[in-house]
């Protein structure tokens, strides 16, 4: 801990105060925040959080020091940590080592004092925007030039910046195997297929449909990611080259892949959904789940609207057949999930593998692979979680 | 949830005055039933024997009646007022305890009341300790060793099994009163003899010590469509051992690791979902312990 004045500068020219607490460097990115109360280092290891600044808006961060258990990667994705204020304590119950120590060693710059509130308010207000966190060396139209010179989240492919370079299989042998496309994949994802017998091959995200469908597995998984889905038309095309040949589930930005690989197109949201507290409907049952959430962009409604104003499984007419709704969220009414009717497939953009969040949808995980087993004993054509409620 | 449009008139009990075990949050639950009941169209009928609580003031209800909280002065109200429910569970044990007797007596059955929020079997399941108990095994839930005595010798013999120190509570009061830690067998003999006098039933429970332990509360609400959410979690800064009524507690908990919280909270559903309350705005707490994990004295 450098002790040092550090502070927070948007690209249009808000400037917060505080002081520098991690390594003594910048970052820039995209000023984010999350609204989750705990798993700050999940977060901040979630490769979906690339290219971003985490600013946390629970104010008190690193109560009980990290640990390798909550490791969502092999590393720090997110750029900064802002915070209203933080501890280093490495003393707590579960701790192996001190949070602020352990961003310093991983070399992520983290400022506290910052007024949370306000910046969150702004970020509301004005959208997700670039910035950076800056020591107080740097002087401020030196900053401005970084941050300026950092590319906009909006058409950025970040999928080749996180995605392994070649392919690697974890889980049991014989058991299903699943061909997840890499595009940043959480360790929890992982670990909640490997858990329930499944085996899982983790592809670089330039993999081809012929490659994917060469290596013969049971079902194609399209996983979360950072970056705009917009970008990844090479993605784009091997999903479409295996949709109707295999069942394909997605979650998070392999939702938003699967629906441009059916025709349907995205957006990016004013300041995402990123936290553990959003409540989204399942349209069929009427239930409601508590969900764990971090993206920023999502996938239209059916005739290019961005929320859904009813509680029904409306349908979309796609490249592959009739899709429904199969989630809305709550809070802002855009699309959870859906299901594609004439083939299998089946996409949830929240995160049903919690790490951080609640475990309210971590059924469908199960769900997912009774229906892919080969020898689940009367195969659903829909290999969507929801396909089994029908 | 969907509004239910068969009842018209809704009897709410406070919970009296603010003592230890029934603390403010009952006291401010109710207010927000009120509250949330009318806006909704109901007709609310208030009886609370604290005229102090703001949930007293005339504009809270349709009609509120100051009167002691008893089977014989709340049958009065409910022949005068004829309510379609009674909602029993924002006036913590004090009402819990009234619902109970006014359906066995069948007050409720007479004047054709139905009890919302939870029924009668389901303030058994929270309120008797040995059915809780029974409820939490079945649905896998782990908990401190434990038993139920009626005599003191049956508790002496139950202490050893369970092992001193050991915490004594009597049933049917929320709050501890009349109980106590025993260290030594005469203490064991004396708060069991105070736990059975205070006891309404004639019934003490005995329970494994956790002095020490991390104490963690999770206020849980379910609706009927099973749909269940966090209100909030609170950690308890003093350990096990020091009262809920002197302990500072702060919310939401802090030193759980994400993972230990939801699992917590996994939990808690599972408790509320086992006890089977199917509340219309009704908070369950749920208490959980954490061993510390550099105690040099743990078993």
């Amino acid at each position: 801990m450098t002790g040092d004045i550090a502070y927070v500068l948007l690209e249009d020219g808000t400037r917060f105060d505080g002081d520098s607490v991690a390594h003594d460097s910048h970052a820039t990115g995209e000023v984010v925040f999350t609204t989750g109360m705990s798993g700050y280092q999940e977060s901040m290891t979630d490769p979906s959080f690339a290219n971003q600044l985490i600013t946390f808006t629970y104010p008190h961060i690193g109560n009980y020091g990290v640990s390798a258990e909550a490791m969502e990667s092999d590393r720090v994705h997110a750029r900064a940590a802002i915070m209203r204020s933080a501890v280093n304590r490495e003393d707590a119950p579960n701790a192996e080592g001190a949070w602020l120590d352990w961003l310093r060693d991983c070399g992520v710059p983290a400022i506290t004092g910052v007024d949370t509130r306000e910046l969150v308010r702004h970020i509301r207000d004005g959208g997700a925007m670039r910035g950076g966190v800056f020591p107080g060396r740097i002087a401020e139209h030196e900053a401005m030039e970084l941050v300026r010179a950092e590319p906009p989240m909006a058409g950025l492919d970040l999928a080749r910046e996180v995605t392994p370079e070649g392919v690697h299989v974890v889980g049991p042998h014989g058991g299903p195997l699943i061909a997840a496309i890499d595009t940043g994949i959480k360790a929890s994802i992982v670990r909640h297929l490997v858990q329930r017998g499944a085996r899982v091959a983790l592809h670089p995200c330039g993999v081809s449909a012929t490659e994917l469908l060469q290596s013969e597995p049971e079902a194609v998984f399209l996983a979360n990611g950072p970056g705009d889905p917009a970008a990844l038309g090479y993605i784009v095309d091997a999903v479409r080259g295996v949709l109707g040949k295999k069942p394909v589930w997605g979650i998070c930005l392999g939702h938003q892949l699967l629906s441009r690989a059916v025709g349907l197109d995205t957006f990016k949201l004013p300041f995402g959904h990123r936290g553990g507290n959003h409540p989204v409907k399942d349209v069929e049952t009427g239930r409601i789940e508590i969900t764990s959430q971090n993206h920023g962009f999502a996938v239209v409604g059916p005739g290019g609207a961005h929320t859904i104003d009813v509680d029904e499984p409306v349908r979309w007419e796609t490249d592959f057949g009739t899709a429904q709704l199969s989630r809305v969220n709550l809070y802002d009414r855009t699309v959870e999930g859906l299901t594609l009717l004439d083939i299998p497939a089946g996409t949830i953009q929240y995160h049903p593998e919690a790490g951080p969040g609640p475990n309210d949808a971590l059924h469908l995980f199960d769900e997912f692979l009774d229906q892919v087993r080969p020898d689940a004993a009367h195969p659903d054509q829909h290999a969507g979680p929801d396909a089994l409620r029908r | 949830m969907p509004r239910r449009d068969d009842i018209q008139r809704i009897l709410i009990l406070g919970s009296g005055p603010i003592v230890i075990g029934q603390a403010a949050e009952f006291d401010y639950s109710g207010v927000q039933a009120c509250k949330v009941l009318k806006e909704e169209g109901y007709e609310v009928i208030l009886v609370n024997s604290n005229p102090a609580t703001i949930m007293t003031d005339p504009e809270f209800a349709d009609a509120t009646y100051v009167e002691p909280l008893l089977p014989g002065p709340v049958a009065q109200v409910i022949e005068k007022e004829r309510p379609d429910a009674l909602l029993p569970t924002l006036g913590g044990q004090t009402a819990l305890n009234l619902a109970r007797t006014l359906h066995e007596d069948g007050t409720l059955e007479r004047f054709g009341v139905e009890l919302i929020g939870a029924n009668y079997d389901a303030i058994g399941r929270a309120e008797d300790r040995d059915l809780f108990g029974q409820t939490m095994e079945r649905a896998g839930l782990r908990m401190p060793r434990s038993a139920i005595a009626t005599t003191v010798e049956e508790a002496e013999d139950a202490a050893d099994e369970i092992g001193l120190p050991a915490i004594i509570r009597p049933a049917f009061t929320l709050g501890g009163r009349g109980g106590g830690i025993a260290r030594t067998r005469e203490e064991l003999r004396t708060i069991v003899a105070r736990g059975l006098d205070a006891s309404p039933i004639d019934q003490v429970l005995l329970d494994q010590s956790v002095l020490g332990w991390g104490e963690f509360e999770l206020e849980v609400m379910r609706d009927r469509n099973d749909n269940c959410v966090v209100v909030c979690s609170i950690e308890n800064i003093d350990p096990m051992g020091v009262h809920t009524g002197d302990s500072v507690t702060v919310a939401p908990q802090q030193t759980l690791t994400d993972r230990l919280y939801q699992r917590l909270r996994d939990q808690a559903f599972q408790v509320i979902r086992a006890v089977g309350w199917r509340p219309a705005g009704r908070t369950c707490s749920s208490r959980s312990t954490r061993k510390p994990r550099r105690s040099s004295s743990s078993r």
